[in-house]
């Protein structure tokens, strides 16, 4: 059982531990897979389907799928790409997503995912749903245009928080992230000290008070681009 | 209220106040109060031991479950392709008229709501509706306003019944008009056998032994995907784990299959004797049967059934005399998912939450219903297993192809003089299917429903088997008469509503690609539209989580290699240079109402 696990990605020799993920052994060889719903401290889900490798010759979540031993993985293709590009789009298309006046702008995982891939408009036809803003509660700001169902705050609020402030409810198009409580945010037992308040990758979850202390352009990935953090772990 | 609460904590008693019984507790308050209202969420949660938006989030998953207020009677009209193209649309307008009110919507004096479901399993005596729980098959306008005449008059969905379908239908505890159509009976399925022979030689076998035969037979999944059953079985027996299930998928779903209906109407004790056939070969001591919500007019049969099978023994503990071995089985019903026909969908909604797919690793075989190892089989794969013990793995695995053994049912729909089901031996071509059904001047078939393929009469030769023509038994035909691309659209809008929305691919990409098929039958369609729904729906195929996503363009790829000259005619270039999906008009319309005056520039 101690055996180490070896596996190859796009040709490179990665060594990884028992019970590592595909991603967790990339990250750790310093090979960046884009990812947006997986976060370090949350249970992996595989809803954004981002991070898809082609293991063996099928695709699988990066996130989820257990690194094995001999397994060899296509990640960096120009096949992938498309397709993870394709699927950012439609990200941005079934939402309302507005960086020119968005807080998040430059923090935001969604917009530096575009920006790594080089989108500077979306190939998809804008669906300009209707959502709403849940303003009710004293600290926080839920907007559900931005809301791109990653889950992250279901599973902070669970995982972390000992919580159980958000689930998904309805389906299909018209899933969306539900609050525990007779309306609306303020209902709930959530606290603006939660984790589940920090996990938001794009827009959606906001603190009031606190909006644009940095200005924008010396943000996160104003600074440098996503994924980057990881590649420096890279052995030449 | 007052009664509301009173009878939500009894039915949350009802069900030992857990939160796996979900489905049960929400389904039970659903029958009572005509809906689960939202001032109910929260004694719910109590009762279950959960937390408001986790009831909230299984009642907005499920069509059947709603937390608005409904007439005492639903009637839910089937909306398949299959049943609009046997008139359909027409029974839809004369129900319409008859009850005064539009789709989605309720009577004044609260008595009746009407709406449109997909696929109920009756394909082959379309169009069909469900009130309440009954089946209302072969409809015509005409019949419609006696029908609601009657309704009016009685309040009881089981009055419109006039005379019952053969065989079990009319059986005292099922009582339907719905007919089986059995047209052709093969050697394994629907011929006649000798009941619990293949129970009795299994128990006189180790386990070992059995998944041996089972293995040997060559049996695979009839779902469709054709995974070996008895691989499959060896795997759940090898897995560690205190406890082991066995799981029915009877949620037959797909457009256009209904051969489940009839195997559960006629051949639920041969079922129910490969179930246990599996629970001795895996070592599990329950069964779970997942029934289609649309087939609750099965259930009380089928409660009678287990309750039979008890009484002799043959399920609970030590059965038939053998002390070491017990299994009982429980009936979980659904209430109007496709996506629970997917067996991690199936065992979410059995645990009672809502029907979200799982990552396959780690397998249900490893980490199933309740995070144990459980086997989930189609009710035609039991049926199979208990002849293949009754008869011998070398009888089995003489019919059919080498890789495809044995006999598939068929559940044959659309347009051909004889609907109904056909037991083939694999390897049958599609055109003696055909021929048997009585199809003429065939067009297309849409081969597996619509996450199968659609092939046209290049393809009529090749074979009904896992290597040629994959299905899990629907085979919708369709005439020279009909529009491919309206199929198309159908097949689409039918993904649209029934993907969960858990991943990104699926639950945009379906939406985009409905909406470009939608451009193209309007005329709007360029050729370069073709190029994106190819793309669009490699992507949606290769990206998505689970079977849904990863079929669901299918109908689209499927029918753009194969049909090709049809987009062809409908796809061209402007001479212009102008988009021609671009309405300037249309564009300025929601201007012109804001500005409360018409554009001057381009109402010129």
């Amino acid at each position: 059982m101690n055996k180490s696990i070896h596996l190859t990605i796009d040709g490179k020799p990665v060594e990884a531990k028992h019970g590592q993920t595909i991603m967790q052994a990339a990250d750790a060889a310093g090979i960046y897979i884009p990812r947006l719903c997986s976060h370090p401290d949350l249970r992996p889900i595989g809803s954004c389907r981002v991070c898809t490798v082609i293991v063996d010759g099928r695709p699988q979540a990066a996130c989820v799928k257990p690194a094995m031993d001999g397994m060899v993985i296509e990640n960096d293709t120009p096949e992938l790409l498309q397709h993870r590009r394709n699927i950012i789009d439609m990200m941005f298309v079934e939402g309302n997503h507005f960086c020119m006046f968005c807080e998040k702008s430059g923090n935001c995982e969604l917009q530096a995912m575009a920006y790594r891939f080089g989108i500077t408009a979306p190939q998809y036809p804008f669906q300009f749903p209707e959502k709403a803003v849940d303003a009710s509660h004293p600290d926080i700001m839920l907007d559900h245009n931005r809301c791109i169902m990653c889950a992250r705050c279901v599973r902070a609020s669970q995982e972390l928080d000992g919580k159980n402030v958000f689930q998904a409810i309805g389906r299909g198009f018209h899933r969306k992230i539900g609050v525990d409580g007779e309306k609306a945010l303020a209902d709930t037992d959530m606290a603006v000290g939660d984790r589940s308040a920090d996990v938001c990758p794009v827009g959606c979850i906001i603190k009031k008070r606190i909006g644009f202390r940095t200005a924008i352009g010396r943000r996160l990935y104003d600074r440098q681009p996503i994924g980057s953090d990881i590649e420096a772990n890279a052995t030449p | 209220m007052s009664k509301s609460k009173s009878v939500v904590t009894e039915i949350c008693n009802r069900y030992g106040n857990t939160r796996v019984r979900l489905m049960d507790i929400v389904r039970d308050v659903q029958q009572e109060l005509g809906h689960v209202p939202r001032e109910a969420f929260d004694l719910i949660a109590k009762g279950a031991h959960t937390h408001r938006v986790e009831v909230e989030s299984v009642i907005s998953f499920y069509a059947f479950l709603s937390e608005r207020k409904k007439g005492d009677v639903v009637i839910r009209l089937c909306d398949d392709i299959i049943d609009r193209y046997q008139g359909g649309e027409a029974v839809a307008e004369a129900l319409t008229r008859a009850l005064g009110i539009g789709f989605n919507e309720t009577t004044s004096d609260g008595r009746v709501t009407l709406e449109k479901t997909p696929s109920i399993g009756m394909s082959d005596q379309a169009p069909a509706m469900m009130v309440n729980d009954v089946m209302v098959t072969r409809l015509t306008p005409e019949l419609i306003p006696g029908l609601v005449a009657k309704l009016r008059q009685t309040n009881d969905p089981q009055s419109l019944v006039e005379s019952y379908g053969d065989g079990n239908n009319a059986h005292a505890l099922i009582r339907s008009m719905v007919c089986n159509n059995i047209r052709e009976s093969g050697a394994v399925i629907l011929a006649d056998y000798k009941r619990e022979r293949g129970l009795r030689k299994a128990l006189t076998e180790t386990p070992a032994d059995v998944i041996a035969d089972v293995k040997a037979s060559g049996l695979r999944g009839r779902g469709g995907a054709g995974f070996l059953t008895g691989l499959k079985w060896e795997l759940t027996r090898e897995s560690p784990g205190a406890e082991k299930f066995v799981l029915c998928n009877a949620d037959e779903g797909e457009p256009g299959t209904f051969k489940d209906r009839v195997l559960l109407t006629e051949r639920a004790d041969l079922m129910i004797e490969g179930m246990t056939i599996a629970g001795y070969a895996t070592g599990a001591e329950t069964g779970i049967i997942y029934l289609r919500g649309e087939y609750a007019y099965l259930r009380p049969y089928l409660e009678d059934v287990l309750n039979r099978r008890r009484a002799g023994k043959l399920l609970g503990n030590g059965i038939l005399g053998n002390a070491e071995f017990h299994f009982d089985v429980r009936i979980q019903m659904g209430a109007g998912a496709y996506i629970c026909g997917e067996e991690t969908s199936l065992i979410s909604s059995c645990e009672g939450t809502r029907g979200d797919p799982s990552d396959r690793t780690p397998f249900p075989v490893a980490k199933g219903y309740l995070v144990s190892p459980t086997a989930v089989n189609n009710v035609e794969t039991y049926c199979c297993a208990a002849r293949i013990m009754d008869q011998g793995a070398g009888w089995f695995a003489a019919i059919g192809t080498q890789r495809s053994t044995g006999t598939k049912l068929l559940s044959v729909c659309g347009d051909c003089a004889r609907p109904g089901i056909y037991e083939v031996p694999f390897g049958t071509t599609l055109r003696e299917v055909l021929r048997r059904a009585g199809a003429e001047n065939t067009a297309a078939v849409q081969v597996g429903g619509p996450s199968g393929q659609m092939v046209g009469p290049a393809q009529f030769d090749q074979g009904i088997s896992y290597e040629e023509l994959a299905t899990g038994g629907s085979m919708m035909v369709f005439s020279n008469d009909r529009d491919i691309l309206e199929i198309v659209e159908a097949f689409m809008e039918f993904f649209v509503k029934e993907s969960c929305g858990y991943c990104v691919p699926c639950r945009v990409g379906n939406v985009l690609l409905k909406s470009r098929i939608e451009r193209i039958r309007q005329g709007d369609g360029a050729p370069a539209d073709l190029a994106y729904l190819k793309k669009l729906g490699e992507s949606v195929k290769r990206m998505s989580r689970c079977g849904l996503g990863q079929t669901s363009p299918n109908p689209i790829l499927t029918s753009l290699k194969n049909f090709q000259p049809v987009y062809n005619a409908l796809v061209r270039e402007d001479k212009t240079g102008l988009q021609k999906s671009f309405h300037i008009m249309r564009a300025v319309e929601e201007a012109s109402v804001i500005a409360g005056r018409r554009s001057e520039v381009f109402h010129a």
